[in-house]
């Protein structure tokens, strides 16, 4: 019967070909505009460490001496309270981060020398956050300590500048000091940066940045703070620092701490510790006040920098709106379009098809509809989607159709068709035989 | 035209009455908050600087290991050699350029009222800029002064007029004085504008024009962001032989191509994304319009075709062609009148919504009635051809069965 339903539809769009373009043209370009918002939603907003990301935790305290305890501490620590927290090495795993600009020499002398972003970060910064090697692999805790010379560089930086050989054991001219490279890491893209997301309330919902590639250099974190020292920027400051640039002593935030717990006693015990830590630094007087800590899990804190660009929304919310107006639209003509064929409708009736057997004729139209709109809406994603890759965003390298993605276009224009259908179906299905008869 | 047949017709197509009317609804909701948010991010677009953008360059060269007094010596002089060049000077930022000097500031060393954006400017700066003094006076030799750190302890600075209203609204901001931690401003001059290097980048009102203009002396704490000025037509030539002339001069810098850009380019590459913005509402509003009225065609030739007999009768009985253009020009009518009225209940909760999760100000009316009149110009136009074709249903209909 499904067989015969489909030749059914099939001959029935055949017959109004432009009213039947109309209805596909709108399911799709409806179903293209929210698949194409809704999939850069999807990148943007995921888990960007699954199976992990509940057991990391950005702990903070407050060193500023102008907040109170009912404000919010600054988005990142003081040099001093992160390295304190760090040393003492309560959590599981802890890694500090810090980035800056510096300068990478080339080593061929004719070619000038290029500013990059770069990462310093503690040993831990690897195994906590899942980081994937190639060549080599991640410094050791000595190396840490002892302030060395290396360095860990991303695969794209390893294309260009060694034409993606291993180049463990290769040198790195940064700024003035020589480094070695002692890994070498797999393409490497979390969605967002998650470790450098701060000071989103700030931003007036324009967060694209967060979405940026990892940087392309990291070295220890203090080889970083000696190689690079007098560029670091802070996050903000509550009085000018002595040494711009050079932050170790200065009043300012410009640390981040990272910490994994596996468990929740181990996270209770660690927000007790660093609770402990406010207590006894405002006893030494460093702190004005004690009771502004907090300790938000990964999620929790890009949740709390509201990291989905607003634009971003904004267009998902329209295309949504779009799609909704499609709908409707099509409900609208589908109406139309069944019910021009009462007579038929009023005959098989008669001829003993049940309601049901007439609503399943309908529906299978509706669907097919909606399968043809699918295919459409889908080229039409794609070509959004590389619309999209053309913008100068962050993000734009990531905007691609995942298989979900891919899945759910066509789960979504066949649902949103057979939703369309189903109250013309209905109307369809409740046609009077004998009334429909006597007028043929 | 008599209303009581039309409703009365209507009443027996509720159904489809209602889905018509519902979209234009959802239509008018769109519509209105759409074209509001265009002409909001329109707004930001045409935001002015308040300096001679088309005739303005910026080189930039990082250099943590140099002199600044000797890097500043250098380049300068370098630049100033280039042809077509008119005047070059040593600045922190400019407009559309990357932000430096953001700051807190208060007016009693205890609260903390604004964060606007210091910019710093060696001699000549203000000149080099195009800076528009609205009051006050010009800065004089002695004003420059040269800053172990950031700014001079002591500085005489120049403040917009946005600003200035913001922090002595009503009163003449000339001679006010200002704090940032230690460091002391006194106002001597009145900016009409002057933006910060990233308008709208969440850190002024929306207004976005909190600026202060620093003189000092070039050297450790300002080097390295030139700016030049030429003609506008020279321009891109200039901006191309300044950049080789700055890396020859300071081969140990390295020269931020992004950066270093012409003003012009500078502004494009900041307002990229807003116009991407413009053009995806831009494009929803059209197709939205256009889907809005392939649904009224496809229902009025539905109910055109439907009525076929009823039509014939009519104008068996005498009624003429007008009279039957009228009718479904009038039906329209009603529908789309009966789906605005819902769309405006629908428009102010979306606005609403709107405000509370993207900063946007509240709708004004024009644009309701705007969408209105736009939205019945769509049904009118839409009907016409079922409308016409309704017309020419020949009286004769009436006597056949079919």
């Amino acid at each position: 019967m499904f067989g015969y339903y489909v030749d059914l539809a099939f001959h029935s769009l055949r017959r109004n070909k432009v009213l039947t373009a109309l209805m596909v043209l709108a399911i799709a370009v409806g179903i293209g505009a929210s698949m194409t918002t809704l999939t850069v939603v999807h990148l943007l907003s995921g888990d960007p460490l699954p199976g992990r990301s509940q057991s990391i935790f950005y702990p903070q305290v407050d060193a500023n001496p102008k907040n109170k305890d009912s404000s919010e501490p600054l988005d990142m620590l003081d040099y001093r309270s992160a390295v304190d927290l760090w040393t003492a090495r309560r959590a599981d795993r802890q890694a500090l981060v810090v980035q800056s600009t510096v300068r990478l020499n080339s080593a061929d002398a004719g070619k000038p020398a290029v500013m990059m972003p770069m990462l310093s970060a503690t040993t831990d910064f690897f195994s906590m956050f899942n980081v994937p090697f190639r060549y080599g692999g991640p410094w050791s805790e000595q190396d840490d300590a002892a302030r060395a010379r290396v360095a860990v560089i991303t695969d794209d930086l390893n294309q260009k500048l060694f034409a993606g050989e291993n180049s463990v054991g290769r040198a790195l001219r940064l700024r003035n000091s020589d480094v070695r490279i002692v890994g070498v890491l797999k393409p490497w893209r979390p969605s967002p940066q998650f470790y450098a997301v701060r000071g989103g309330r700030f931003a007036a919902g324009d967060t694209s940045d967060f979405y940026a590639k990892p940087e392309d250099v990291i070295t220890p974190f203090f080889t970083g703070l000696d190689v690079n020292d007098g560029n670091f920027q802070q996050f903000t400051c509550w009085s000018m620092p002595p040494r711009p640039g050079h932050l170790q002593d200065s009043p300012c935030v410009w640390v981040a701490l990272w910490v994994q717990l596996n468990d929740a006693s181990r996270v209770a015990s660690y927000r007790r510790f660093v609770a402990d830590y406010a207590a006894q630094q405002q006893a030494m007087g460093r702190f004005t006040h004690a009771g502004n800590t907090r300790m938000r899990s990964l999620m929790e804190w890009l949740d709390f920098n509201g990291v989905l660009p607003s634009n971003v929304r904004l267009q998902a919310w329209l295309a949504v709106a779009f799609l909704a107006i499609c709908l409707v639209n099509m409900v609208g003509l589908l109406l139309a379009k069944f019910l021009r064929r009462s007579g038929e409708i009023g005959l098989r009736r008669a001829l003993g098809a049940s309601r049901a057997a007439v609503f399943a004729q309908y529906m299978v139209e509706s669907a097919l509809i909606g399968f043809i709109g699918g295919v459409c809406g889908w080229l039409l994603t794609l070509a959004g989607l590389w619309f999209i890759r053309q913008q100068p965003v962050a993000y734009a390298d990531m905007a691609r159709l995942d298989v979900s993605m891919f899945l759910l276009t066509f789960l979504a224009a066949v649902g949103a068709s057979l939703l369309a259908g189903a109250l013309p179906a209905v109307r369809a299905c409740r046609v009077m035989p004998a009334w429909q008869l006597k007028s043929l | 035209m008599q209303f009581a047949p039309i409703l009365s017709a209507l009443r027996r197509h509720r159904l489809a009455t209602a889905l018509i009317a519902f979209e234009i609804a959802l239509a008018c909701a769109v519509l209105c908050n759409a074209c509001f948010l265009i002409v909001q991010q329109l707004r930001a677009l045409h935001v002015e600087s308040g300096v001679a953008e088309s005739s303005l360059a910026v080189i930039n060269l990082g250099c943590d290991d140099c002199k600044g007094a000797d890097l500043n010596a250098r380049v300068t002089t370098a630049l100033r050699a280039v042809p077509g060049v008119q005047s070059v000077a040593v600045v922190n930022a400019a407009p559309f350029a990357q932000p430096t000097g953001y700051a807190g500031i208060s007016l009693d060393r205890e609260h903390f009222i604004a964060v606007p954006h210091f910019y710093a400017g060696g001699p000549g700066a203000a000149e080099t800029l195009g800076l528009q003094l609205m009051a006050g006076r010009a800065f004089q030799a002695d004003d420059f002064q040269t800053a172990e750190s950031w700014l001079p302890q002591n500085t005489s600075v120049w403040v917009t007029r946005a600003f200035a209203q913001r922090l002595w609204p009503g009163q003449d901001p000339l001679g006010k004085e200002f704090w940032s931690d230690k460091y002391h401003f006194r106002v001597i001059g009145v900016l009409a504008h002057l933006t910060p290097p990233d308008p709208g980048g969440g850190h002024g009102d929306s207004a976005g024009e909190w600026s202060v203009f620093a003189p000092m002396l070039p050297g450790d704490s300002l080097h390295g962001v030139y700016v030049l000025r030429a003609s506008a037509i020279d321009l891109p030539r200039v901006l191309r032989e300044a950049r080789v002339a700055a890396q020859r001069a300071a081969p140990e810098a390295v020269l931020d191509l992004q950066q270093s850009r012409t003003l012009p380019e500078l502004r494009a590459d900041f307002f990229r994304q807003t116009r991407v913005m413009v053009g995806t509402l831009a494009g929803v509003i059209v197709a939205l319009l256009l889907v809005t009225a392939l649904g009224i065609v496809g229902l009025a030739s539905f109910w055109v075709q439907q009525r076929r007999k009823q039509i014939g009768i009519r104008r068996a009985m005498g009624a003429t062609r007008g009279d039957i253009l009228h009718y479904f020009q009038t039906e329209n009518f009603l529908i789309v009148s009966a789906g605005i009225a819902i769309g405006i209940v629908m428009t102010f909760a979306l606005n609403l919504l709107l405000m509370k999760f993207y900063e946007v100000p509240r709708l004004p009316v024009y644009y309701l009635l705007a969408g209105a009149v736009v939205l019945w110009a769509l049904g009118q136009l839409s009907v016409l051809a079922p409308a016409m074709r309704a017309a020419n249903v020949p009286p004769v209909v009436a006597t056949r069965s079919v």
